[in-house]
């Protein structure tokens, strides 16, 4: 079908014609650009943590009492109130593995410090996580582990959350050892923790552990360096890996043994967005990630009445003209025009409306984007979302002319004998 | 004129109801679901406490020297907290108005009745003048005595709830509590007080709190009993002893404070002061920063960024919806030329026209308005539903926002009929009824 026939009869109704194309255009920028940035957070929600998160969950719970944790007296009692806890949680039917920890990845409780080569200012040094656990760490959480060995019983020290207890040994992951020791001799080299004046010695080194910050996005997120040390204090946690299939009963096993060795504790029964109390992992990523769920959630859904406003503006347009153009669509009918040829030229008007809103649209998507980027972290749209939104924004176009097209299909040829 | 006019748009409304349902709902979607965002950005970044943000500052000093500060870079900021040195010699000094130490803490309390098990409740260690400074409301009691300060009396201010779960509710000041294995006799209880965002602590809590504070314990106090922190602590070295006292005599900061000065020379003075203290305690050259409530909050950056994409695209949209109705519009109004040239041909100006037109759009706005009205409230509904907890308070609706979406309703279709009025005013009525 020739285009030219048209542009001529648009040029009659340029304001109409002008605001498609407006309203093309910011729908266009708007989800384009919406779109991705829902995709980064959601790209960011769904990585891997390094962790086997299947059939893993965790319990944070308190002791009642006044325990400070700072005498010996009070810091031993802590101890083998917590080796009872581990004890007994292990012999659970359910129960495959634990471990005690100070954090998890996602957890929203972040325990950090430096890294260091050396004492000084002139060694190398980075910033990482830090995740402390017992000999059990490892393969309760599911960390893979490339090089070196696995902590033994006789690595695992305990002491009070407070103060300088230098690791005689630490694992890193590949990450923080990369970035630490570019030469790759990482395993049984020293590092220093905290400014502290003995050193670690690496002696294994770990795929990958993501941080206790969802929101971090830098490489540092990846630097985590495991110890291990139980760390005695009124309020424990303890991650527990149960049989295949098993986290339900494992969760109300733990639980109640808990209760049944010592009924002096709280465990919350905590919720959707506090770690308190026992939950799953699925539950922890679902607490970190909260309100991007929740910011994705809202921009979609304005998305999508964004394209059904736009949609509707399109069909009460369309239908106008059509309306104004009963007497030429009755004239062309009588010349010999089939429906379908009314049909089409409706379709194809509106095809090239919308191309030309896309054609502005894209330039503003990019202008958007750009601005974004200066404010925001986010990065260069990629070509693709822009051409999917033109292919979207295109089929809106299409979907929203069909009923005022069909409407004008059915215009009769007698229509060109009236004067309306 | 306005009565003619407005029986006139009725009329015209009539007799195209799909069109004027379709303008109607667009703009009131396109103000609904701006307003929704609005109103959710508006709640996370809002004042928390109007009446007095003016004059609440936070000191900010740096204890570290040189650039340990939280911003790397040129700027030299100094950290967010406090050591304890610090805060101690600020509170002795007494130099503002009123001031409080704050610090997050996490308790256990015991229920001596109803046999109820031990629950965690949060709380914070303040100073006396905490209370009057914030402006909290007591139902029972009120803020500890000058005497029960200086003697570091074993007092406490709870929250209603934690006064319901162990005591059952009512009035009961004077009372024995049991927190973390200490007993505290409840001075005051307050009325329902959780200000979201928590400005009065916001590096501890990030500036919103999974529960409302239940425990307020003196500074003293819980320094004495070794409570611990809950919140962040800060290291530039780690200390040099274990345990509390080894935090009490390092450098780690870990207390906000927060005080309140009235007039801009107290300002001035309070500033000159932090920097004579920050001389007389460190080496180095003094660094201080004292900042305003608000823009505390905003260095901070309590709304998370994300946020501003969520006004801005329900901006974007109430855009969309206005180009809309000018369209929808347009179709109306050109399909009424006719009309339109008789009014003329009888004696209508063009300003009559214009005038006829701007209320037929106003009708419109104004119910598109109204429209917005429940669909606001279900959007609210919708994220108080969806939202983290911590902000269930800020999806509050207020009858303020009713009018603001009336007002973006009536004025954005008054701006989406001015074209399609001065296409209309523009007709030639000789020639239109002529071609008819």
């Amino acid at each position: 079908m020739a285009v030219h026939p048209i542009l001529a009869a648009l040029r009659k109704h340029k304001a109409g014609v002008i605001l498609i194309m407006i309203q093309i255009s910011l729908t266009l920028a708007i989800v384009c650009n919406v779109a991705y940035i829902i995709t980064l957070r959601i790209e960011l929600m769904h990585h891997s943590t390094g962790l086997d998160e299947h059939d893993l969950f965790l319990v944070a719970q308190s002791y009642v009492g006044n325990y400070s944790g700072d005498d010996q007296s009070a810091m031993n009692k802590l101890d083998s109130m917590q080796l009872t806890d581990l004890s007994v949680l292990r012999n659970l039917p359910d129960v495959k593995l634990v471990t005690p920890v100070n954090t998890l990845p996602l957890l929203r409780y972040v325990w950090s410090g430096s890294v260091a080569l050396g004492l000084g200012q002139a060694h190398g040094s980075a910033h990482a996580n830090y995740f402390k656990g017992d000999q059990y760490l490892l393969p309760t959480l599911g960390l893979r582990l490339i090089a070196g060995r696995n902590f033994s019983e006789a690595d695992v020290e305990n002491h009070p959350a407070r103060g300088n207890f230098p690791p005689a040994v630490v694992i890193v992951t590949k990450a923080l050892a990369d970035k630490l020791f570019p030469n790759g001799n990482a395993l049984g080299s020293a590092v220093y923790l905290d400014k502290m004046t003995s050193p670690s010695v690496i002696v294994g080194v770990v795929e990958k552990m993501f941080s206790a910050n969802p929101d971090d996005d830098s490489p540092s997120a990846w630097y985590s360096i495991l110890i291990p040390s139980r760390v005695d204090s009124a309020s424990t946690m303890y991650a527990v890996r149960s049989q295949r299939g098993r986290i339900q009963p494992a969760i109300r096993e733990s639980r109640d043994a808990l209760f049944k060795v010592n009924p002096m504790r709280v465990i919350d029964e905590g919720d959707r967005f506090n770690f308190n109390g026992i939950h799953t992992y699925a539950q922890i990523r679902d607490l970190g990630y909260a309100i991007d769920v929740f910011t994705a959630e809202v921009l979609a859904f304005v998305c999508v009445i964004l394209l059904l406003v736009t949609g509707v503006g399109i069909a009460g347009l369309t239908n106008f003209w059509v309306r104004q153009r009963y007497k030429q669509i009755g004239i062309r009918r009588a010349l010999g025009a089939r429906r379908i040829d009314i049909l089409h030229y409706f379709q194809v008007e509106n095809l090239v409306i919308v191309s030309g809103g896309c054609i502005v649209g894209i330039v503003l998507t990019l202008c958007i984007n750009i601005a974004l980027m200066q404010v925001f972290a986010t990065s260069r749209i990629p070509v693709w979302y822009v051409l999917a939104g033109v292919l979207v924004v295109i089929l809106l176009g299409q979907i929203s002319a069909f009923m005022p097209a069909r409407r004008a299909s059915n215009v009769s040829p007698m229509m060109a004998t009236r004067g309306m | 004129m306005l009565g003619y006019y407005l029986s006139l748009a009725l009329k015209s409304l009539r007799r195209s109801p799909v069109l004027t349902t379709l303008m109607v709902l667009s703009i009131g979607v396109g103000v609904a679901l701006s307003m929704t965002t609005w109103q959710l950005v508006r709640m996370v970044s809002r004042d928390p406490i109007p009446e007095k943000s003016a004059n609440l500052y936070v000191p900010q000093i740096d204890v570290w020297g040189g650039r340990a500060g939280n911003n790397s870079g040129s700027s030299h900021e100094p950290p967010n907290l406090l050591d304890y040195g610090a805060v101690t010699a600020l509170l002795g000094d007494h130099r503002a108005k009123l001031q409080s130490a704050i610090y997050l803490i996490s308790s256990i309390v015991t229920p001596h009745v109803n046999e109820g098990r031990p629950f965690n409740s949060v709380g914070f260690a303040v100073s006396r003048e905490f209370f009057p400074m914030l402006n909290v409301p007591f139902i029972h009691g009120g803020t500890w005595s000058m005497d029960d300060e200086t003697a570091r009396a074993q007092v406490v201010v709870i929250s209603q709830e934690v006064n319901r779960k162990v005591f059952g509710g009512g009035d009961n000041v004077g009372k024995i509590l049991n927190i973390d294995g200490h007993s505290y006799r409840v001075a005051g209880i307050l009325s329902n007080w959780n200000p979201e965002p928590v400005f009065y602590d916001v590096p501890a809590t990030g500036g919103f709190l999974l529960q409302t504070p239940g425990v307020f314990l003196p500074f003293d106090v819980a320094i004495t009993e070794k409570i611990p922190n809950a919140g962040e602590t800060d290291c530039k070295v780690p200390p040099s002893q274990s345990g509390f006292d080894g935090l009490l005599h390092s450098s780690c900061v870990w207390i906000s404070y927060i005080v309140e000065l009235d007039t801009a020379n107290a300002f001035k003075e309070y500033k000159l002061y932090l920097e004579g203290v920050a001389h007389e305690r460190y080496s180095w050259p003094p660094n201080v920063r004292l900042r305003n409530l608000m823009s505390w909050l905003d260095y901070l950056q309590v709304v998370p960024d994300s946020f501003n994409i969520l006004w801005m695209v329900g901006f974007g949209l109430l855009v969309v919806c206005v180009v809309d109705t000018i369209g929808l519009m347009l179709a109306k109004f050109l399909s009424r030329n006719l009309e339109i040239s008789v009014r003329r041909a009888l004696g209508a100006t063009r300003p009559a026209i214009y005038a006829q037109i701007l209320t037929e759009g106003a009708v419109i706005g104004a119910a598109g308005g109204i429209t917005s009205f429940p669909l606001t409230w279900l959007g609210l509904l919708w994220v108080r539903s969806r939202a983290p907890r911590g902000w269930e308070l800020l999806t509050s609706v207020d009858v303020g926002l009713f009018i603001l979406a009336l007002a973006v309703a009536v004025i954005a279709t008054l701006l989406a009929s001015l074209y399609p009025a001065w296409r209309s005013a523009q007709v030639q009525p000789a020639w239109q009824l002529k071609s008819n």
